[in-house]
Parts: structure tokens; C-alpha cells; sequence
């Protein structure tokens, strides 16, 4: 307990008063039951994935091509989507964090939509603008020949969309607990609006951005209603691990589920473990 | 609004009432013989959970309201989904009185893990047609123009029932196509066809018929070798065993014939 309290302390010397006396104290066990029972909630699952896998056999089912495929598809459409997040998330951030304009709240409220509805629904809401028939996709598919559902873009368009407003939540609360007072000193300076972005805003919120950039794409890794919805199922183009993982266990193959299950399991806990020690330590 | 809920909810609960002291008083009535199975005059109370292949949404939701009618107190429960999704949660312990399949592969492995009560009734067959929209815009007029360019197409996975007749029937018919996607279950290829995404499926003749609206089916002759079976069977672990044998037998009688007839299903 003091050891944690020591560290803490040590960790944040600007705080006014060490939280060592408050940890000292006995911990209600009002507090303690549900946080253990909370506990034992969330790490149960993982590790019956780990306890009921077939491990005799997992060294070559791991390597089956098909597993292969489905991973490398979703590593790269996360990474991809992730990309296009920060691309067009960044600037949203910051215009909602920075411009001060009339329906701010209504755009605000509007950008975190996708967050809270039901992935299935975002991939519905997709098809009516992007599918064949959609308001968009429609003209897209007369005018170019180009359609989105059933293409691996289409699995990239399902990820950003439901990943985004992670991105631009993080980092919207990053530009706002950054000093602006860098901002006005660059804009003092001379500094066009631009300018004072990339050199001053970006740099002074970049941990916030990696966090969020972190976020958006465990997301878009795990993405799986709004995929399948929308740019359906099919190795190597559209399948991605969850859609795998779903495909095997409806067709009745436990123990290739628990597998792949385990794999995207242990590909997102690693990748996150990584990166959060680089990134989100240093917030 | 108030009153009007209190109404209904009185009038549904003075049904539920009534259905009850009906079985009550069948069931007292004919205590000492055995419970025969079979439509007959004992009316089976209490819910009767079916898990039923996708393909037999329509026709199993018209048997249940058919069924509930036939005896009051009674409620059919349904789970429409993939065969072998169904299987696999009826073989995880599912609590579920009924298995209709639409092969006999997953009912196999139900009752292989000795879940089936007794051995699976073939109760209809099905044959794939070529779903396409209202109009048949690509003029499609079978397998082979499943091939052209531009001509996008949903199958069901194979794991599925539909999607194994689906790659008997390309056999049989040496067509070889490339899918846009692999759908779970009948309904979700059809519905890629509804929503105008892709220009075909291949699905139930009798999904083509409940969809009359949207697509049309397209016959042709290499279904024939991909005639699925549909079996039936009550389950072991069945918390409503009585209301399980009643509707299963119910699904075997005239009655239940007919429904599944007129929904395009052949006899087996």
C-alpha cells in the first residue's frame, strides 16, 4: 500500500497533498466486494479463452493460411483506418476545440454519434449512403463504376467511421487542457493560424494524439457489426479477424474461434502494451 | 394511453388465465393415459422454445401462431439462425425444446453429442433457385450467367447448409464464380439481394417465394442435385418435453403440411 502511495506521490510531485494517507486507510468493503466482483467480471472471459484453447493443436492451426490472411487484412485496414482518422479527425478536433461558431454544441454532440450507436446500425446507415443504392454510392457507381460494399475499402470506410470519434474525443480534450498561451504567444510573433498549428498546437498535444490515435485503431481492429454490414464477408478482401472469429464459431468449429480469438487477443494486448508504455506514460 | 394499456394487459392476462385452467382441465381429464402425441385434443401449455434453420422463418412462424391457436396456453418461442450456429448453441447448452435443421450434417452433430430425444423426422425437402431483383435487370437465366463480368453475387458460407447445396449444385453444373461475399444464414444473402447490393444469391426456392415482392427466383436445373433435407427432432435436455413432442407432431400433421407446401418446401 505505502509502496503504491510512495509512487504515486513520487510520480506527481505537484499535487498538494500525498494520497498516502488516504490509501492507508481501510478500504470500505462496500467498495472492495463490487471492485473485486468488477474485476473478475472482465478477466474471467480472457482467461477462458486461455484455459479452454486447444494448445495440442494451436501451433498449426496459428499458421493456417487462412488465419494468416484474416490477420494481415485486419492489421492493415486498422492501421489504414487509423490513418485516415488522424487525417481528418485532427482538424476536426481542433476546429471544434478552437473556433468558437455558432452550433458548436449541436456538431460536438453529432460527431459523437457513431460512438454510442450500435455498430450494425452505423453499418445500415452506411450502405443508405455508400451501398449501390445509396445516396452517394448511387452517383459513385454511375459516374466511376465504383462501388464500396464488398471491397476492402469498404471495410476501411466501416472501421474510420465507427473509430473517429474516439480520435476526436481525445484529442479535443487534449487541445483543451493544453495552454493556448503558446498559441497567442506564436500568433504574437507573427505566426499565421497554420503555422502556430503544426509548430506550436500539434507538437504541444501530440501525447494526446497518440493516445487517441491508439484508441481509434484498437477499435478499428476490433471492428466487426458495421464491417459485416456493410462490406460483407469474404477472405482476403473483407474478412476480418472478428468477422473470422464469427464465421467459425457459427459454423460450429469451437476450438478454431478460441484460436483466433487468442490471437487477436494477444495481437491488440501487445500492441497496445507497447505503445502505451512509448505514448500514453509521457501524457 | 394509460387505460388502454391496463385494458390490454387485463384482457391478455384473463387469456392467460383462461388458457391455463383449459390445460389445467385437459390435462387433469386425461391424467392417466399416456400423453399421445400428434395434434390431438390435450392442449400443451407453457413455452415451447424451437431453434429452426433460417430458411424456415416464415413458414415455422405461421405453424407457431397455427400452433398457440390449436392450443391456448401455449407460446412458441423461436431462434431463426444458421444450422450449425444453432447446433453449436444447442450443444453449449442452449435451453431449447425443438432443432429444426436444414441439413441433416448439423443435426447430426446435435444428436451425436446425444442431445437428440430419439432419432430426427426428414419433414420437407428444399432446392436452391437463383434469387435475382424484381425485373431480372442482368438477365439472368442460370448458373452459367452467374460468371459474366459485372454480375456480383452473395452465396452463403459453406458451412451452411444453403452454401454446401450452393457448391454441389456449381459442381454439378461445372460453374465456376468468385462471390462478393459469404453470408451466415439464407436470410442474409437475400437481403444483400433486396438491398440491391449484389445482382444474385443463391437461396431457397421457398426464401425466393416469401420475397416475392423484391426478388424473383430463378430455376434451374442443376438444383436438382443439391436437394437439402430438413430434419426435426426433439431435444433431450427440452424443459417443455410435451410441448416439444406436440410441435414437432405438429409439423409432421396435415396442418403443418400445408403451411410448408404453400411456402414452396417439397414433401420428403
Amino acid at each position: 500500500m505505502t509502496g503504491i502511495g510512495d509512487h504515486e506521490a513520487a510520480e506527481r510531485p505537484n499535487l498538494a497533498a500525498p494520497p498516502r494517507r488516504r490509501l492507508a486507510q481501510r478500504v470500505p468493503v462496500g467498495l472492495l466486494v463490487p471492485a473485486a466482483l468488477g474485476l473478475l467480471f472482465l478477466v474471467l472471459p480472457l482467461a477462458g479463452l486461455v484455459i479452454r484453447a486447444p494448445w495440442t493443436t494451436l501451433p498449426e492451426r496459428l499458421t493456417e493460411p487462412a488465419t494468416l490472411t484474416a490477420l494481415g487484412l485486419s492489421l492493415q485496414t486498422a492501421t489504414i483506418a487509423t490513418v485516415v482518422c488522424l487525417l481528418l479527425g485532427v482538424p476536426l478536433a481542433w476546429l471544434l476545440a478552437r473556433v468558437e461558431f455558432r452550433g458548436r454544441r449541436v456538431i460536438r454532440a453529432l460527431v459523437t454519434v457513431p460512438l454510442v450507436l450500435p455498430p450494425v446500425v452505423c453499418g445500415v446507415a452506411l450502405l443508405l449512403v455508400f451501398g449501390r443504392k445509396g445516396l452517394l454510392g448511387a452517383w459513385l457507381d454511375a459516374t466511376f463504376g465504383f462501388t464500396l460494399p464488398f471491397t476492402t475499402t469498404g471495410v476501411i470506410v466501416a472501421e474510420a467511421f465507427v473509430a473517429m470519434p474516439f480520435l476526436v474525443i481525445a484529442v479535443e480534450g487534449a487541445l483543451r487542457g493544453a495552454d493556448a498561451r503558446y498559441e497567442e504567444a506564436a500568433a504574437t510573433l507573427g505566426a499565421s493560424r497554420w503555422t502556430t498549428f503544426t509548430h506550436v498546437t500539434l507538437p504541444l498535444v501530440a501525447p494526446g494524439v497518440a493516445a487517441g490515435a491508439v484508441l481509434c485503431w484498437a477499435r478499428a481492429l476490433g471492428e466487426f457489426g458495421a464491417t459485416i454490414t456493410f462490406a460483407g464477408n469474404y477472405p482476403g478482401i473483407t474478412q476480418t479477424m472478428p468477422l473470422a472469429v464469427y464465421q467459425t464459431i457459427e459454423s460450429g468449429d469451437l476450438d478454431g474461434a478460441v484460436v483466433l480469438s487468442l490471437i487477436l487477443l494477444t495481437v491488440s494486448v501487445t500492441i497496445l502494451a507497447a505503445l502505451h508504455d512509448r505514448w500514453i506514460t509521457s501524457a | 394511453m394509460g387505460s388502454r394499456f391496463v385494458r390490454t394487459a387485463v384482457a391478455g392476462l384473463t387469456v392467460l388465465a383462461m388458457g391455463g385452467l383449459v390445460g389445467c382441465g385437459k390435462s387433469m381429464g386425461t391424467a392417466d393415459s399416456a400423453p399421445s402425441p400428434g395434434p390431438s385434443s390435450s392442449a400443451v401449455t407453457g413455452t415451447v422454445t424451437v431453434f429452426a434453420a433460417a430458411s424456415l422463418t416464415e413458414s415455422f412462424t405461421q405453424i407457431g401462431k397455427d400452433f398457440e391457436a390449436a392450443n391456448s396456453g401455449s407460446t412458441v418461442k423461436f431462434n431463426f439462425a444458421g444450422s450449425p450456429a444453432l447446433a453449436t448453441q444447442i450443444n453449449q447448452g442452449a435451453p431449447a425444446d425443438v432443432f429444426a435443421s436444414a441439413s441433416p450434417k448439423n443435426m447430426q452433430a446435435v444428436t451425436d453429442a446425444g442431445n437428440g430425444d430419439g432419432s430426427p423426422t426428414t419433414f420437407v425437402k428444399n432446392q436452391l433457385v437463383i434469387a435475382v431483383p424484381k425485373g431480372n435487370p442482368k438477365g439472368i437465366k442460370g448458373l452459367a450467367d452467374l460468371t459474366k463480368a459485372g454480375v456480383k453475387v452473395a452465396l452463403c458460407a459453406e458451412q451452411v447448409p444453403c452454401g454446401a447445396a450452393a457448391s454441389r449444385a456449381l459442381a454439378a453444373a461445372t460453374v465456376k464464380i468468385t462471390p462478393v461475399t459469404l453470408e451466415q444464414d439464407v436470410k442474409a444473402a437475400l437481403s444483400k439481394v433486396k438491398l440491391g447490393e449484389v445482382d444474385a444469391a443463391l437461396v431457397y426456392r421457398t426464401d425466393a417465394m416469401a420475397a416475392s415482392t423484391d426478388v424473383e427466383g430463378v430455376e434451374f436445373p442443376e438444383s436438382s442435385s443439391a436437394i437439402n433435407e430438413y430434419p426435426i427432432v426433439v431435444l433431450t435436455n427440452a424443459p417443455n418435453k410435451a410441448g416439444a413432442q406436440a410441435f414437432v407432431a405438429y409439423v409432421l400433421s396435415d396442418r403443418g403440411k400445408a403451411v410448408l407446401n404453400a411456402a414452396g418446401f417439397q414433401a420428403p
